[in-house]
């Protein structure tokens, strides 16, 4: 089912840390199942859960806190492994947007075909962001799609933000990008077929 | 415009959906057990059938065994995973080599092998090393399971263009320097993010001076920077690589493909969104002390400090010091070390598995060390064989092991135990990558032999 993203108010979790892999986001450990739901319970594994399994009460996430469908976290988020079980895990674990000041490419693309929004915004605005939390854990962040920006509620510190037309076309409208490319079957045929022509 | 990725995007194109986005045809897919299963099933949910089969080619490489692979998958998770793979392409016509057939291997070191990767295609595969075909010429990158679907349902995709950059290696390079030490050297240069949103083309004298092998190195490292690919022009190491290959185009078709492929180069008057040149001479063997890529130095040098980095990145920094329970100023040299993993995407080809071993021949394998010897393909294992590496191996007191990513992503029994410390050919360094609490050193295949048999961190130019 695909859901569609418009605006969202919510408190956020703070995660501070640069260059978080796909390895820390989903240990590879757990890819070994052959569907796509169940991968919230194993988002940052070993972060969250000790060797005997049981919570580290120092993560944020295990904060009682820190709650929220909002994930703010460092530069470089998601490098690593193309594996989409980062983006189920993420959605998985009841995230709908992340914030940061830059995002690994696939990682981008694979929260996009999963309409968790993935939102870019400056270091500055990441800090503002951060400290906002830092000070109050309870803030909302607005994330508007329509108008493309995001906001510290109450604060006024408010910054645009970009995505690229037809994924902010499909977000908002729950499109999805398989059905349309396979409407495009006889055309991607003639692309062939002018290729062998060459 | 008229780079050599301008050239092969362009070529690709279906159709134009806005300013930004286009329908990007894909000559080629490859799949494997891990990253493919959720999209046949979505597929078939949606009762579309695979648009071109044989442009697909799969192999189960994430989560096979390395040794025994006669007998059945032992961990039950596995086992469904290749099952079903085995189950997905039987059902939609995909050409498969099974574990224990001569053509399995890593997905990226037997499509170059086999000659299915040429220069001038567009490639993908559900895994960010997708990247090493680009040494072949290609617009190769890594995707998500939702877009092995669509190419699944429509041999194309829906892409942002990315930007180009070009990275010149300019020179000679040192005694005891290999391909490995290039780019973990131009990693730690430009970080872990500094290619994000480009895609590279790898030019200069030495990358020219490379072997085909090595320039796989190369790009296959160059999602470790955040890039979308990395691409080296073919030329005639390419081809006299590629020609006869099973694959290959034969007799008047190889004459026709080379005269296309020769085009395949960035215009002198080209542009890129940025350039970088490198001196070769300024390299080093490499290794790397932290918990990602980027955290590479010479292996003669002291741990650098966090002195300049801003707050956010120094708390990064000091998380990542101790992960690995080194501190800065601290002697990369002499460090101890418990095991030692050749293999990989990136550096499990023949010619990596014949420097380790002309290295380590008429030594002994450490006492304190556990080494893993993986090949990259059952091919590589063959030749490995044949050309009696396994018997200077096993002389030296090495196993031989039997191909798969093995201790790379420790998805199968290869995993490093917590704390203890690794030196791997691999390409990944984070926490845990290799097993829970492991700690991966990320090296070539020489600083692995010079560890190997010394025990401890070691500069492999002592040897030569």
């Amino acid at each position: 089912m695909i859901q569609k993203f418009t605006t969202l108010t919510a408190t956020a979790v703070p995660l501070p840390i640069e260059n978080i892999d796909t390895d820390q986001i989903i240990p590879a450990r757990f890819l070994k199942s052959t569907s796509r739901s169940g991968f919230g319970d194993n988002l940052f594994y070993d972060w969250r859960y000790d060797e005997k399994g049981k919570l580290k009460e120092e993560f944020v996430m295990n904060k009682s806190e820190f709650r929220g469908p909002i994930l703010v976290a460092g530069k470089n988020f998601g490098c690593g492994s193309s594996r989409e079980h980062a983006a189920w895990a993420i959605s998985g674990a009841g995230f709908r947007a992340v914030i940061s000041s830059h995002f690994a490419d696939i990682f981008r693309n694979n929260a996009l075909n999963n309409h968790l929004l993935p939102v870019t915004v400056s270091e500055e605005m990441l800090a503002k962001i951060f400290q906002a939390i830092k000070e109050n854990p309870r803030t909302e962040i607005r994330i508007d799609l329509f108008d493309m920006f995001v906001e510290i509620s109450g604060t006024g510190h408010r910054e645009n933000f970009k995505i690229p037309p037809h994924n902010r076309e499909c977000m908002i409208n729950g499109y999805d990008d398989v059905d349309y490319l396979v409407t495009l079957r006889d055309q991607i045929a003639s692309y062939e077929q002018n290729k062998i022509d060459d | 415009m008229n780079t050599l990725f301008d050239k092969i995007w362009e070529a690709h194109i279906v159709k134009r959906i806005d300013a930004s986005t286009s329908v990007l045809y894909i000559d080629r897919q490859y799949i494997h057990e891990v990253t493919s299963p959720q999209a046949f099933a979505s597929l078939k949910e949606r009762g579309i059938s695979v648009f071109r089969p044989k442009q697909i080619t799969a192999s189960p490489d994430h989560n096979i065994p390395t040794q025994n692979q006669h007998l059945p998958i032992q961990e039950p998770q596995s086992a469904k995973q290749v099952a079903e793979l085995e189950k997905n392409c039987a059902e939609n016509g995909i050409e498969i080599f099974p574990i224990g057939s001569e053509r399995n291997g890593i997905i990226h070191v037997i499509g170059p092998q086999t000659g299915l990767t040429q220069p001038g295609m567009t490639i993908v595969c559900g895994d960010s090393h997708t990247s090493t075909h680009g040494a072949m010429g290609c617009v190769a990158f890594g995707i998500g399971t939702s877009e092995v679907e669509m190419v699944l349902a429509s041999q194309s995709l829906l892409q942002t263009k990315p930007m180009t950059m070009r990275i010149n290696v300019e020179g000679k390079l040192g005694k005891g320097v290999c391909s490995k030490d290039i780019i973990l050297y131009i990693i730690s240069k430009m970080g872990t993010g500094g290619g994000t949103g480009y895609f590279i083309e790898f030019a200069g004298s030495a990358i020219r001076s490379l072997s085909m092998e090595a320039r796989m190195t190369i790009c296959n490292m160059s999602i470790e920077m955040g890039a979308r690919g990395g691409m080296i022009a073919p030329d005639q190491t390419t081809f006299d690589y590629l020609k006869d290959r099973e694959f290959a185009p034969k007799g008047e078709e190889w004459d026709k493909a080379v005269k296309r492929w020769s085009k395949l180069r960035s215009e002198p008057n080209a542009v890129f969104d940025k350039e970088v040149t490198f001196n070769a001479a300024n390299i080093k063997p490499m290794i790397t002390y932290g918990t990602n890529p980027g955290m590479g130095m010479a292996i003669n040098g002291k741990i650098p400090s966090s002195r300049g980095l801003d707050t956010a990145a120094k708390i990064s920094y000091k998380k990542a010091l101790e992960y690995m329970d080194f501190k800065s100023g601290d002697n990369m040299i002499g460090k101890p070390i418990d095991y030692v993993f050749v293999g990989s995407c990136t550096n499990g080809r023949i010619e990596d598995l014949r420097a380790f071993a002309n290295f380590v021949k008429g030594h002994k394998k450490a006492e304190n060390v556990t080494a893993w010897i993986v090949p990259g393909s059952k091919e590589v294992e063959r030749l490995a064989i044949e050309e009696g590496l396994r018997d200077i191996l096993e002389e030296a007191g090495f196993e031989l092991r039997q191909p798969g990513c093995s201790a790379c992503l420790a998805m199968n029994e290869d995993k490093i135990p917590a704390g203890k410390y690794c030196v791997a050919t691999s390409n990944r360094n984070f926490e845990g990558r290799q097993g829970p609490n492991s700690r991966t050193l990320l090296a070539g295949p020489l600083v692995a032999a010079a560890a190997a048999i010394t025990g401890v961190i070691t500069d492999p130019r002592d040897f030569l």
